[in-house]
């Protein structure tokens, strides 16, 4: 690449294009394909990053013809895409589309699935370089691993290359993790896995790292001896609506804590990595996930809820165990949050919050770091009477942004001083129009640069940190019902009041 | 939207104020100032093209336009601000002996440390960055392809007065052009022996595609005309048969490779909107079209010499 004489590091408006390829959708009769895999793959061709020739083939048990597919294609994009609709976008697309009918054990499928990536490096000049998406149950990998690789479907000839992207959960526990990645390094070498985390690829996560590294006011407060604690938390409004089959017997720790919310920690915790490629990161959010230990009270230092009934954002919803397909004796949790701690110099004492729910007060993403009170203050008592800690919260969803929250005086006042919010909007600062991103994810599989994908020593590190956790739990009978629509159970806030502390409202 | 009439810079100043403490948002998020110089009768259609732009890039937008200079100084201006749109803008007409001082108006109402952006979204002066409001900008944006007098010489003028900051959107409209060149020859060992770029009649951007292509693989190239619409066909030449991207509809593109399928290729001209989005996204000098620029103005010294 590097002798292309069209191709300059200072040529900057020129987008990094995907080199010549093509992606394998498995399931893709899924919402997750319908509703942001498809979109993302065309808003990418709207952006013109993918490259000329690109083929799109889907792969599911449907008795289907390339056309049907495309027309699911077509819907799923005029749906669901961020930009706009343009027909020659289509049409360059759709020429590329392609579909495989089949079981995710038959033989006979997979084949056609050979002779189909063949015939499309023949037509449409993807020259050999294919992505394998797995959108589907963990429990199929094991089958579609096995039968690319027999299949010779894995096999890189020299020049080429061939990715496996998969999807959370990436096991249950440790060891079942490990399972999971024994199944996929036997037939894919370590950089050809790519385990998307969504919120890896957000705008916001990614500027944490910015902030931190690119100003100079933010990292020398960044330590113990200016930090209290930090809390992180990931809310939804909503219940677990169809989704039982996944969500029942996983839980709210297994679903957001191990991934989104531990990677979250590890950018808000980690040093400053000697440079941004994804060697670089990959050590220090390891060093720092390695840091990371529970506390020895394990009933102190954890909460768990399930939601029951009650009235959400004004309208009247049902509890965990009345969702269709929950059984009566479910104990998966709904609410989960922890305290850990980050055993280095720079975290020590600094208690670090975890919290996630389903039907919680609203929705929202946030790492909030809450600094200590200003060790003397000359004023008369009463003056700094509403003045609360000083904290800078780093918006990741919605309305992304970061505020910062510190005191001032109350105009017209002798001297009285109250909290007051400085903010940094996103949306007001930058594009309106943000990539998705799964945009970001899938051009950077495509290009094959990993920065923004856990490797499997991060997933077991996060099993690690968790399986403590879920074997209490799992000792500890039902989890505590907290009403849904508010913010979680009483022994969370319990948790943080014998810490002398509190929960933000978010 | 107010209307301050025979006004000046600090009550444009003040009324801002009063309009964004009206929708209840003092705060102030814009991450620049655009300067828009522009005649009366495009002025509304430019202010809309960057309110839209704005969307990327909060901005603070000051139209102006500068009208005749005999007659009483005067400044009139009209501004809109927080309501449903992102940033704010004034478009203030100057008339009399302030014509001749723009400058003086627009510097106290540049934001503070924000870059400046200053577009002439049709006539341009010759040399942008020695103009006194092009002065007061980071960044200067012309249009050789909207110029009123003398198109085919707009984009040579300025060329020969570049300045690290200046583009010309003759230069934004061809980036997928670019992008999509340089995909192609990514496979290509071969070198290029010769370069044809076909275009309607008066192109500024096939001119600057065809010295961007020359300058960067070193091979002649040849300026051929079509019906257009904008640019119709790049063809590279190699040993082993053409690499040619052929777009008749200025919509959907076919890539020729040798040895290669054909493919369609989405290609579309874009609009304004669209082209201004992406000049504000870096605002630091181009330096590929500084090269292409030096490029141009070498070869058209050439051809003028030979002829």
């Amino acid at each position: 690449m590097s002798r292309n004489p069209l191709r300059d590091p200072n040529d900057r408006r020129l987008p990094a294009v995907a080199g010549p390829c093509g992606m394998v959708i498995f399931g893709v009769t899924g919402d997750l394909a319908r509703k942001k895999l498809m979109p993302a793959v065309y808003d990418l061709a709207n952006r013109g990053l993918l490259p000329p020739g690109f083929s799109l083939v889907g792969f599911a048990r449907r008795d289907w013809e390339d056309q049907d597919f495309a027309q699911v294609v077509h819907d799923a994009v005029k749906e669901h895409a961020r930009t706009e609709f343009r027909e020659e976008v289509w049409d360059q697309l759709a020429e590329g589309v392609r579909f495989v009918p089949g079981n995710f054990d038959d033989d006979e499928a997979f084949d056609r699935l050979r002779q189909t990536i063949h015939e499309l490096d023949e037509l449409r000049g993807t020259r050999g370089n294919h992505a394998f998406y797995l959108s589907i149950p963990p429990r199929f990998f094991g089958d579609v691993i096995g039968k690319l690789k027999k299949h010779g479907l894995a096999e890189e000839r020299p020049g080429t290359w061939r990715r496996v992207v998969i999807e959370k959960p990436f096991g249950h526990d440790l060891a079942s993790a490990r399972e999971l990645n024994d199944v996929l390094s036997e037939v894919f070498p370590a950089e050809s896995v790519f385990r998307i985390d969504h919120y890896l690829g957000k705008e916001t996560v990614q500027n944490i790292l910015a902030m931190r590294f690119a100003n100079m006011m933010f990292e020398p407060l960044w330590n113990s001896n200016y930090v209290d604690h930090v809390q992180i938390t990931m809310a939804e409004d909503i219940g677990i609506g169809g989704r039982a089959g996944y969500y029942d017997g996983i839980g709210a720790a297994r679903d957001v804590i191990q991934n989104h919310l531990l990677q979250l920690l590890a950018l808000t915790a980690m040093e400053e990595p000697t440079s941004f490629d994804a060697r670089s990161l990959r050590i220090e959010k390891l060093k720092v996930l390695e840091s990371v230990t529970l506390p020895r009270r394990l009933d102190r230092a954890t909460a768990r809820g399930q939601y029951a009934a009650g009235w959400a954002g004004g309208v009247k919803v049902p509890g965990y165990h009345e969702e269709p397909d929950i059984p009566a004796d479910s104990r998966t949790e709904t609410y989960a949050a922890l305290r850990l701690e980050v055993d280095n110099r720079r975290w020590s004492g600094v208690p670090f919050y975890l919290r996630t729910g389903k039907r919680l007060g609203r929705r929202v993403t946030e790492v909030a770091i809450q600094f200590k009170r200003a060790p003397h203050l000359p004023f008369r008592r009463e003056a700094t009477e509403t003045l609360g800690a000083n904290a800078l919260v780093v918006r990741v969803q919605p309305d992304e942004g970061v505020t910062l929250r510190f005191g001032s005086k109350v105009p017209g006042t002798h001297m009285e001083i109250r909290d007051v919010n400085m903010d940094f909007a996103y949306g007001g600062s930058f594009t309106e129009a943000s990539p998705e991103a799964y945009e970001r994810l899938i051009l950077d599989v495509l290009l094959g640069e990993p920065p923004l994908f856990p490797r499997h020593e991060e997933v077991e590190q996060s099993w690690r940190i968790l399986d403590p956790v879920m074997e209490h739990w799992a000792e500890r009978g039902k989890p505590e019902l907290y009403p849904a629509g508010t913010w979680g159970p009483a022994s969370s806030d319990a948790m943080l009041a014998r810490d002398g502390r509190a929960w933000r409202r978010p | 939207m107010s209307i301050l009439e025979d006004t000046d810079a600090a009550a444009v100043a003040a009324a801002f104020v009063d309009a964004r403490r009206a929708a209840g948002s003092p705060a102030m998020d814009m991450v620049m100032t655009m300067v828009i110089v522009v005649p009366e009768d495009v002025a509304e259609d430019a202010l809309h093209a960057a309110r839209d732009a704005s969307k990327e890039h909060p901005s603070r937008r000051l139209g102006v336009i500068l009208g005749s200079k005999r007659g009483p100084s005067r400044i009139d201006a009209d501004i809109k601000a927080g309501s449903g749109t992102t940033g704010e803008r004034a478009l203030m007409r100057l008339t009399g002996e302030v014509v001749e001082h723009p400058e003086s108006v627009v510097l106290p109402l540049l934001l503070p440390d924000s870059p400046v952006v200053v577009w002439w979204p049709t006539a341009a002066p010759e040399d942008p960055a020695s103009d006194p409001l092009g002065r007061l900008g980071s960044r200067r944006i012309t249009d050789a392809a909207q110029a009123p007098r003398a198109r085919s010489k707009a984009l040579l003028t300025q060329c020969h007065s570049y300045a690290p900051g200046n583009t010309d959107l003759a230069w934004t409209r061809i980036t997928p052009w670019r992008a999509l060149l340089a995909t192609a020859m990514d496979d290509v060992e071969e070198k290029v022996r010769a370069i044809s770029v076909s275009a309607e009649h008066v192109s500024p951007s096939a001119d600057l595609l065809g010295a961007w292509l020359t300058d960067r693989l070193k091979a002649p190239v040849t300026r051929k005309r079509s019906r257009g619409p904008g640019i119709t066909e790049v063809v590279l030449t190699t040993r082993s048969g053409d690499i040619r991207v052929s777009r008749k509809d200025g919509r959907l593109a076919t890539l020729s490779v040798p040895g290669q399928p054909d493919r369609p290729v989405a290609l579309r001209r874009r609009g304004i909107v669209e082209l201004l989005t992406e000049e504000l996204r870096r605002l630091d000098p181009d330096d590929v079209y500084a090269a292409t620029v030096r490029r141009l103005r070498r070869d058209a010294a050439r051809s003028q010499g030979a002829g």
